[in-house]
């Protein structure tokens, strides 16, 4: 088990290094420092201001290999890129000039805070709605509940924030519509509504994939010796076919575990809570790269881990996997 | 803009739909597809969405569509400006078929009636709504232009010739798809800007991972048939084995992701018009409408007619492909589902 997790994880360097060069490309080369520089410093700015901006960040230097006399030949914007992420130094903010690893440590807690309930609750409920279409199966019943997944699919995710928004807090005033306090009970109230918009956006697509996975494990010869044995249809169901999903189903869901630390960009932005999905959405209206770029690179490492945990988890319901 | 300009732009406009429609109904004649296509005229749901669609284009190319004329402004006014030409232009928003607006002033008779009502500007929110259609079909058909040629290509390549080049072609899509796909997205976005060209080229060279890996899967199952191992057997080359035998057995595969990728790509462009890096602020584009709709909803008297032309002409748009792609599928795989 250990020499194959350690493999798996050398599988992924050559992956990350890939995503490495895409930033760099998009970046430095597509949208040099130089434009950054300016859009900084405003256009009338002076070539040497740009100059002094370019050379304190280390952006004056060769693109890819330095062939500057007495200088390595390493010492080049490129090979700097490869080696501060590497050593996972994410460089400073554009626009307040903080180091983006405070700004990441400080935005986690509240991205935490909702995705990790609205995850929870969104695949209980997903999994006991594609449980009952699977009990149901071939039924009218499952036929409408299949196109209800569709149509909660076909809506807009940002719909589902704006109308729950204006429905729960603005009309009824059940919830706080906007803010975040950190800390015990207020916190709460102000997460309870973004948590259950998060949890009920994404079912329907769920459920329909679950249900899928469920419907496979109902046709297969086990199911069959059950009832012959004289189970009850629940029986079979519940304890048979949940069971045996349930492999399929946790090695599928382990993968978006690490992500929940990015939070979400539509739902941060407009509750006004200080995630790093809002982080996101501030960069982008600020045009603040080097946080961009950072969240790119993080959300990448972050989605490689999780399929190292899917690997880890098929080996674990799976021994074979192992060996090859 | 000049008339030649115009005239190619409409030229090219018509050229793509009409070759759409020849390559979709060109493969229609294998057998595979005929018996396919007479499943599928038994399923009345897929057959009611594939009308909805219709509809849609039908309203969408009106708008792309531009006659030599121009309008006050100087630009050229396309088929649908026409058909709204005697849509009076309000001060502020008005209720759907109201007659009045009240203000400051007091009461003021409105100068038209409109069905869904003006927005901030004082714009017809339907005229407003049939726009955003021309702008999502505009950026589904590019994108799909993009990433269909590309996921063929690379999916049969890598599947039919495997070894260094399955490694190779494997080995760049699982970088681009490790990176989470709306960073990716916004990323983008961010360094190319604004603009229906740049979110196509995004979406595009984004998009073509799905259908190449399971184009690839799929090859690797037919090069290992029969049929494939006596085309090698009677010499014929790999490119005319690639062509003429395995790309008409995995066509139906594409036809469904093209489907079901249209409703992605028109929900994600509408997503990133929110987030305010898709759609330059107004364009006439059904995500731009929701962000600038998305107080609107708080306000006192509430104005709800906005958002709602906007979804649900959206949420209609998504619905009818998702179902539509759903019903194909069953037609040419009525084991599988």
């Amino acid at each position: 088990m250990f020499s194959y997790i350690i493999r798996r994880i050398l599988y992924s360097v050559p992956i990350l290094f890939g995503v490495i060069v895409i930033t760099f490309v998009l970046f430095y080369v597509v949208h040099p420092p130089h434009s950054v520089a300016l859009q900084m410093l405003g256009p009338k700015a002076k070539p040497e201001a740009i100059q002094n901006w370019l050379h304190n960040r280390g952006y004056d230097k060769p693109m890819f290999i330095n062939t500057q006399a007495g200088r390595s030949l390493f010492d080049s914007q490129l090979c700097h890129h490869i080696k501060s992420l590497a050593l996972f130094d994410l460089g400073k903010s554009l626009k307040t000039n903080e180091p983006i690893i405070d700004m990441f440590k400080r935005g986690a807690i509240p991205s935490l805070c909702i995705t990790v309930p609205a995850f929870f609750l969104g695949i209980t409920m997903a999994i006991l709605a594609a449980l009952f279409l699977v009990f149901v199966r071939e039924s009218l019943l499952d036929v409408t509940g299949t196109i209800l997944c569709v149509v909660s699919m076909s809506i807009p995710p940002m719909v589902y924030v704006i109308f729950g928004q204006w429905l729960f807090a603005t009309q009824w005033s059940y919830f706080p519509a906007f803010g975040f306090i950190p800390g015990g009970f207020s916190m709460a109230r102000f997460l309870a509504l973004p948590i259950c918009i998060m949890a009920f956006a994404g079912i329907g697509s769920d459920i329909r994939m679950y249900r899928a996975i469920f419907l496979e494990e109902a046709r297969s010869d086990y199911v069959r010796t059950a009832y012959a044995k004289g189970l009850s249809a629940r029986r079979v169901l519940l304890v048979h076919v949940f069971k045996n999903g349930m492999i399929s189903l946790i090695t599928l869901v382990v993968a978006s575990l690490p992500l929940l630390i990015m939070g979400s960009l539509i739902i941060e932005d407009f509750f006004g809570i200080p995630g790093l999905g809002n982080l996101m959405i501030n960069a982008t209206r600020s045009a603040d790269f080097t946080v961009i770029m950072a969240e790119v690179y993080v959300g990448s490492l972050l989605f490689l881990f999780g399929l190292l945990l899917t690997d880890i988890c098929y080996a674990i319901a799976d021994p074979r996997i192992r060996l090859k | 803009m000049n008339v030649f300009l115009l005239i190619i732009q409409d030229v090219a406009v018509i050229a793509v739909v009409a070759a759409i429609i020849w390559s979709i109904l060109r493969f229609c004649r294998s057998e595979r597809w005929q018996r396919a296509l007479r499943r599928f005229y038994g399923d009345w749901l897929g057959v009611a969405m594939l009308v909805v669609i219709s509809i849609y284009f039908v309203v969408g190319i009106s708008d792309l569509v531009r006659l030599p004329v121009k309008d006050p402004s100087g630009r050229f006014v396309s088929l649908l400006d026409v058909c709204f030409r005697d849509v009076a232009v309000e001060k502020n928003f008005s209720a759907p078929l109201a007659h009045t607006t009240y203000s400051l002033n007091g009461a003021e008779p409105l100068k038209g009636r409109h069905l869904f009502g003006t927005d901030q500007l004082g714009k017809d929110v339907l005229k407003q709504t049939m726009k955003g259609c021309s702008t999502a079909m505009l950026i589904g058909t590019l994108t799909s232009l993009i990433y269909i040629p590309i996921g063929i290509i690379l999916g049969i390549v890598a599947g039919y010739y495997k070894g260094w080049v399955d490694d190779v072609i494997q080995y760049v899509y699982s970088v681009i798809a490790s990176i989470p796909g709306i960073l990716l997205l916004i990323a983008l976005l961010m360094v190319l800007g604004k603009g229906v060209l740049q979110i196509s080229f995004v979406l595009g060279i984004t998009g073509w991972i799905g259908l190449c890996r399971l184009l690839r899967g799929e090859t690797l199952k037919q090069s290992e048939r029969v049929y494939c191992e006596a085309a090698r057997a009677l010499g014929q080359s790999n490119i005319n084995i690639i062509f003429r035998h395995i790309l008409p057995n995995v066509m139906h595969l594409v036809l469904i992701s093209f489907i079901l990728g249209f409703s992605g790509i028109v929900l994600t462009e509408s997503v990133l018009s929110y987030l305010g890096v898709g759609m330059p602020i107004g364009t006439p584009s059904w995500g731009v409408m929701i962000d600038s709709a998305r107080m609107e909803l708080s306000r006192d008297p509430m104005v709800w007619w906005n958002i709602g032309a906007a979804t649900g002409a959206l949420f209609f748009l998504v619905i009818s492909l998702n179902l539509l792609g759903d019903s194909l599928r069953r037609a040419f795989d009525p084991k599988a589902a």
